[in-house]
């Protein structure tokens, strides 16, 4: 065959688990500096303008005021919270590609009780139905991929993907059915009367927005570190062989998790309706579902390395939306600077996880 | 509903279908050589903003834009950074190894970003407010075979009055659908895609073939945003994600066609035929749900109308593997990294 006399590749790729945590914590850095670099020299070449400046004016975006600062708190919180619903599905490698879909069915169920029960039932009381009932609605739109795969393996990235489309079309139809101008937007649901709005706690507007998101991360930790439930998702992400070996019952540990992540997400969705925006569009969940799928990946559905990256990437969104209208750029100059950031974060992790060496010539590995 | 409607249906279905059976076609030689790449969104928008780019830059330095010029220019580019973000995908997931699933969704940020930045700046650049134009290098790609589109009726106007680049699709379907089943080449692909571990023992060098995959593959993608760019939106551009939705639809449709490009010329304009749907359902149909609803305006149903092309790929999606005939199945190492010392 004309493959057969194959040259010697010129590196060793070795496999390596001797990495410490500050080695570690050190590659990452080193490569996060190099993606700034890259990133700087992309600035510059665009816009001309110093780099340094334009990091400043990042840096001024996302943390210039308290107003600020808490904004960005309040949305890495948020895009922590959907990181954190995506970990029970891929701990069982269930790509759950369809959190911009649960985000979006749980706002648009809050949405509707803010419109139609706003009036009729005190605040507290509405607050924790809208909880519920957005739980219930994300987690549903994620069972039914969940279904599926339990019983027939259908593949769930795409499902999942095009259940997002469906949850869009939804909305818009909501959109305009309540928008009563033709305008093809609800605007401010109770704008006067703040009804179904999240109240300020001790004084801090976004107060429940971290409480929630605080107590559902530890939640989830300790559902997937410390419960039988939780362990037996590990397994048949490990293997599912071994998981029904050990007599679990995967198409129903399956449902169960995939159950938890939507649930999870659709309340993220109460969150951002709620407690942000109160408004929805097709907008509301805006890429977080996918942005949130590199962060759990990249966490390792530890929710701390979550909460850091979250609060990175948030911060990079902050800055450069600031860079865009400090310096009359583009608001999409966030995504190209996100994009190269995670190319480097993603390739840091080969060095990490491998190492390599020159092949010494005329000595074949294995 | 009239002859006329049923003719401009079929029409906006085939122009539609060409822009995601090129990105069928490219995801699926990279998709049997193992590669689950997420990012065909961003590699067709990198593939459409490159082209405008091209014809803009060319059509502003040039006194008189000649057409065939600017379409070759914009061909090159298109596939050039297509293609790099095809290596860029290789790189990260053959040669470090990365997570297929998330690479691809990175690709897909940055993809979108790259495209909605420089067609926005583009945008200003161009005047402000208004709308780039490049006409000539866009008229060259939505010219129409002379003669052949005018004298063969009904038949003509529906199937033989597109720009070429719709007969370039059915013919890369067919090529690939060759290439893959019947070629030495091909089935050395495809045993990458089955089976890395025992294609490397046979002697294929599985990093080359993943490689070439990954590159070529995402240049065809890229040719679907060329497409849209040039054809679908005739040599404008609009910061609307609309790229993005038809990239995922272009995923689904390696799956509805189960891996085989000669299914993709039918599906494709079947997922046309779906995704038009919304205008041509009869009135009638939208009345009777609008009384039923309540609605104040009878268009509103469309935004439930235009599920259906997401509907049918679920649909299709549970049957095939409710069905799990075998050779309708993916390859079978497919969305995971090879590595030699694991086998």
């Amino acid at each position: 065959m004309e493959h057969r006399h194959q040259k010697a590749p010129l590196f060793h790729v070795r496999k390596k688990d001797d990495t410490t945590f500050v080695q570690a914590v050190l590659i990452r850095a080193v490569f996060i500096i190099l993606a700034l670099l890259v990133s700087a020299l992309f600035i510059f070449f665009v816009t001309k303008l110093d780099p340094v400046s334009v990091y400043m004016s990042m840096f001024k975006g996302a943390f210039g005021t308290a107003r600020r600062t808490w904004i960005t708190i309040r949305d890495a919180c948020l895009l922590l919270m959907i990181s954190v619903a995506l970990s029970p599905a891929f701990r069982m490698r269930f790509w759950n590609c369809g959190a911009e879909g649960q985000v979006l069915i749980g706002g648009l169920t809050t949405a509707a009780f803010m419109i139609y029960m706003g009036n009729k039932i005190p605040t507290a009381a509405l607050l924790t139905l809208m909880l519920v009932v957005s739980a219930a609605a994300g987690g549903i739109w994620a069972l039914l991929p969940a279904v599926f795969k339990a019983k027939y393996d259908t593949n769930e990235t795409l499902f999942t993907l095009m259940m997002n489309y469906l949850a869009i079309q939804l909305v818009e139809f909501f959109v305009d059915f309540w928008d009563k101008k033709q305008s093809h937007s609800v605007g401010i649901i109770n704008m006067t009367s703040q009804k179904g709005w999240f109240p300020a706690l001790f004084g801090q507007q976004y107060a429940i927005n971290i409480l929630l998101v605080v107590i559902i991360t530890v939640g989830v930790y300790i559902y997937m570190n410390y419960s039988k439930h939780g362990y037996e998702g590990t397994v048949v992400g490990e293997s599912v062989a071994t998981a029904r070996y050990a007599g679990i019952n995967v198409p129903s540990v399956i449902r169960r998790n995939v159950l938890i992540s939507g649930a999870i997400a659709g309340i993220a969705g109460f969150v951002e309706v709620a407690g942000i925006s109160h408004t929805i569009s097709k907008q509301t969940a805006g890429g977080r579902g996918f942005t949130a799928i590199i962060v759990c990946w990249l966490a390792k559905f530890n929710p701390f390395i979550m909460a850091v990256i979250s609060l990175f990437l948030v911060f990079l969104d902050k800055g450069a939306a600031q860079i865009a209208s400090d310096f009359g750029l583009n608001e999409f100059a966030s995504d190209i600077i996100t994009g190269i950031l995670l190319f480097f974060i993603l390739s840091a992790e080969f060095f990490i996880n491998y190492s390599i060496s020159r092949s010494e010539p005329g000595k074949e590995a294995h | 509903m009239t002859t006329a409607q049923l003719i401009s249906w079929l029409v906006a279905a085939i122009t539609f279908g060409t822009v995601i059976m090129y990105g069928c076609i490219g995801e699926t030689i990279n998709q049997k050589a193992g590669g689950l790449n997420l990012g065909v969104p961003g590699i067709m928008q990198l593939g459409g903003i490159s082209a405008l780019a091209a014809a803009f830059i060319y059509e502003k330095s040039a006194a008189v834009p000649v057409p065939a010029v600017g379409m070759i220019i914009t061909l090159l580019a298109s596939l050039l950074a297509a293609g790099l973000g095809g290596l860029l995908y290789a790189f990260l997931t053959v040669s470090l190894k990365v997570n297929q699933n998330v690479t691809g969704l990175t690709l897909t940020i940055f993809g979108t970003g790259v495209a909605n930045f420089f067609g926005g700046s583009m945008m200003k650049l161009s005047g402000g407010v208004g709308t780039i134009s490049v006409a000539a290098t866009s008229g060259a790609f939505r010219m129409k075979i002379p003669w052949i589109s005018t004298h063969f009726g009904t038949f003509g106007s529906i199937f033989l009055s597109h720009g070429w680049m719709v007969y370039v699709a059915i013919l890369a379907a067919v090529i690939a659908q060759i290439f893959l089943s019947r070629t030495r080449t091909g089935l050395n692909l495809r045993a990458v895609g089955e089976n890395p571990a025992t294609a490397d023992a046979a002697g294929i060098n599985v990093t080359k073939y993943k490689y070439l995959a990954s590159v070529i593959g995402a240049a065809i993608c890229g040719l679907g945003g060329l497409f849209y760019v040039m054809d679908y939106i005739q040599g404008t551009w609009a910061n609307d994600s609309a790229i993005e939705a038809l990239g995922w639809l272009a995923v689904a449709l390696v799956i509805f066609t189960s891996w085989k490009p000669k299914n993709a010329v039918w599906g494709a304009y079947l997922f046309g035929l779906c995704y038009w749907a919304y205008i041509y359902i009869p009135a009638g149909i939208s009345k009777f749900f609008a009384e039923k609803f309540k609605l104040t305006n009878i268009t509103y149903m469309q935004n439930l109308y235009k599920m259906l092309p997401y509907l049918v790929t679920i649909v299709v999606l549970c049957m095939v593997s409710r069905r799990k005939k075998r050779e309708n199945q993916a390859p079978a190492s497919l969305g995971i990294s090879y590595f030699r010392e694991e086998r």
